[in-house]
Formats: C-alpha cells, sequence, structure tokens
C-alpha cells in the first residue's frame, strides 16, 4: 500500500469480504485527510456502492475473490478504479440507477436498488468494461476544491 | 452492533451503538429492530446520534424494519449526522421517515 498523499496515488487489494471492505473504507478515508468531512463521507458513500456491488454480486457470499482499488488524485478531482475476477455485469454494462419513484403503499417500498442510483449521481464518468475475467469500474469524484465546471 | 431501549413520554427511544449501519452489519440491524420493536405500542423513535456512516445496504435495513412493524407501531429518526442525512435525502427517504433534528425534539414532539 501507498500513501497517497505524496505520490498522489494509493493502492489497495483486498478480499471480497464486508469486513475487509470496511478496512479499505477506512484507509481510503484515513488517506482523506485534507478534505472536509462531507467531501470524505460522499467518497465513503460512493466506494462503498461501488465495492459491496462487487462483494455481493461479482463475487457473491459463496463466491469470494479479491478486490484491487486505485485512487489517483489529480486536478480534476479523485479517480478511482475497482478490478475484480467476478461475474461480469448483467448484459456487460453499469446499471443507470435511475431513482425509483416512491410507492404510496408500504410493503412497496423499495429496501435495495439504491445503489447504482447514489454511485450515478454522486460521481462523474463511470465506466464499465470487462477485460478477460476482470471486471473494471472506472469514476471520478469532482472534489478537494477543483474547479466547478470540470 | 447494539441497542440500547429507553421509554420516554410514551415514545420508545432505541439508540443505536454503533459508528456504521452499513453492509456488514445490514442483517444483524434488521434482526435486532424486530426483537426489540416486538409488542411495543406507539412511536419508535431511532436515536442515530453515535452512527456517522450509513450505505444503501443499511438504508434498505432501517426500511425493511419499518415494513415489519405492528399495527399501531410508527418509526421515526432522530439526530443524523450530515453524511446520514444526506444518504436520506438523496434517495427521498427523507419523505418516507419522519425525521427530527434530535430526541429532545422528537420527544416533545406530537406530530406523530
Amino acid at each position: 500500500m501507498k500513501a497517497m498523499t505524496g505520490s498522489g496515488t494509493l493502492h489497495l487489494t483486498f478480499p471480497s469480504s464486508p469486513l475487509s471492505v470496511r478496512r479499505a473504507l477506512q484507509t481510503v478515508v484515513t488517506d482523506l485527510q485534507g478534505f472536509d468531512l462531507e467531501e470524505r463521507g460522499t467518497v465513503e458513500l460512493v466506494l462503498a456502492e461501488a465495492l459491496n456491488n462487487v462483494a455481493e454480486h461479482a463475487y457473491g457470499a459463496e463466491d469470494r475473490g479479491w478486490i484491487s482499488l486505485d485512487c489517483t488524485k489529480e486536478r480534476d478531482g479523485l479517480h478511482f478504479r475497482i478490478r475484480d475476477e467476478g461475474r461480469p455485469m448483467p448484459d456487460g454494462v453499469a446499471p443507470m440507477g435511475d431513482p425509483a419513484p416512491l410507492p404510496e403503499a408500504l410493503e412497496a417500498m423499495p429496501e435495495g436498488g439504491f445503489g447504482w442510483f447514489l454511485i450515478r449521481d454522486l460521481s462523474r464518468d463511470v465506466c464499465y468494461s470487462r477485460q478477460g475475467d476482470v471486471n473494471e469500474l472506472t469514476f471520478r469524484m469532482r472534489i478537494g476544491g477543483t474547479e466547478a465546471g470540470l | 452492533m447494539e441497542f440500547s431501549i429507553n421509554a420516554s413520554d410514551g415514545a420508545t427511544i432505541i439508540t443505536v451503538q454503533a459508528a456504521r449501519i452499513d453492509a456488514a452489519v445490514a442483517i444483524r440491524f434488521k434482526d435486532l429492530m424486530q426483537n426489540a420493536t416486538d409488542g411495543l405500542d406507539g412511536r419508535i423513535i431511532l436515536d442515530l446520534t453515535q452512527v456517522d456512516f450509513i450505505d444503501s445496504s443499511g438504508l434498505g435495513a432501517i426500511v425493511a424494519s419499518m415494513k415489519q412493524l405492528q399495527p399501531g407501531q410508527k418509526l421515526e429518526l432522530a439526530s443524523l449526522n450530515t453524511n446520514v442525512d444526506k444518504v436520506f435525502r438523496l434517495t427521498r427517504m427523507d419523505t418516507v421517515f419522519p425525521i427530527h433534528n434530535d430526541i429532545r425534539t422528537a420527544v416533545s414532539s406530537h406530530a406523530g
């Protein structure tokens, strides 16, 4: 693991268990001490959704594997790359994550499906590709005092 | 993750004693809520003072807890930190749950 401060990049590799994901998130957030609390919270949320998707869907609870995470600080924000060797996305594309309309009936309230909505809403340039046996998801988060409009 | 449970002025306050409601504890949270709310009547106020992070799995667990309530029970939320509040607003779940700034105003509120 390389600290992002100074070099501008952070690389982590960890198993696809919920507790390993949690530790990875804590490492990233600790590395972002220079950002304000809300920005760090937003990064943690988007990363949590993306990494939980890998753990729960690409691998699944019965099929653990490795997740690799790269974070690079650039002028237009933080760039993330997540790679795994789990199952590909259904139909080979990342979900659009449209917000579901709120139903009138309590029983129909959604308990899931918010993950991709949050990723799409809070990040930019989301790109998913399958390269051989590897899933790669990249996205950018416009934080850290970057100029508006970038 | 643990809960502490207190009765106050006709409401039951369930305080989540954990910093995170995330994918790692979502199922446990749902189970704890089922146990904690079993047999209660009226307003149930979930005190999130200690929670500084929630993800969509945690949010789903709170929605599931609301759906498994018994007749006569009502779930409200109190004391959401900035990052927790943001998740509720972005997903519009802030329109589904009554949300109070803190426990004191939650208990004195008779809006329920």
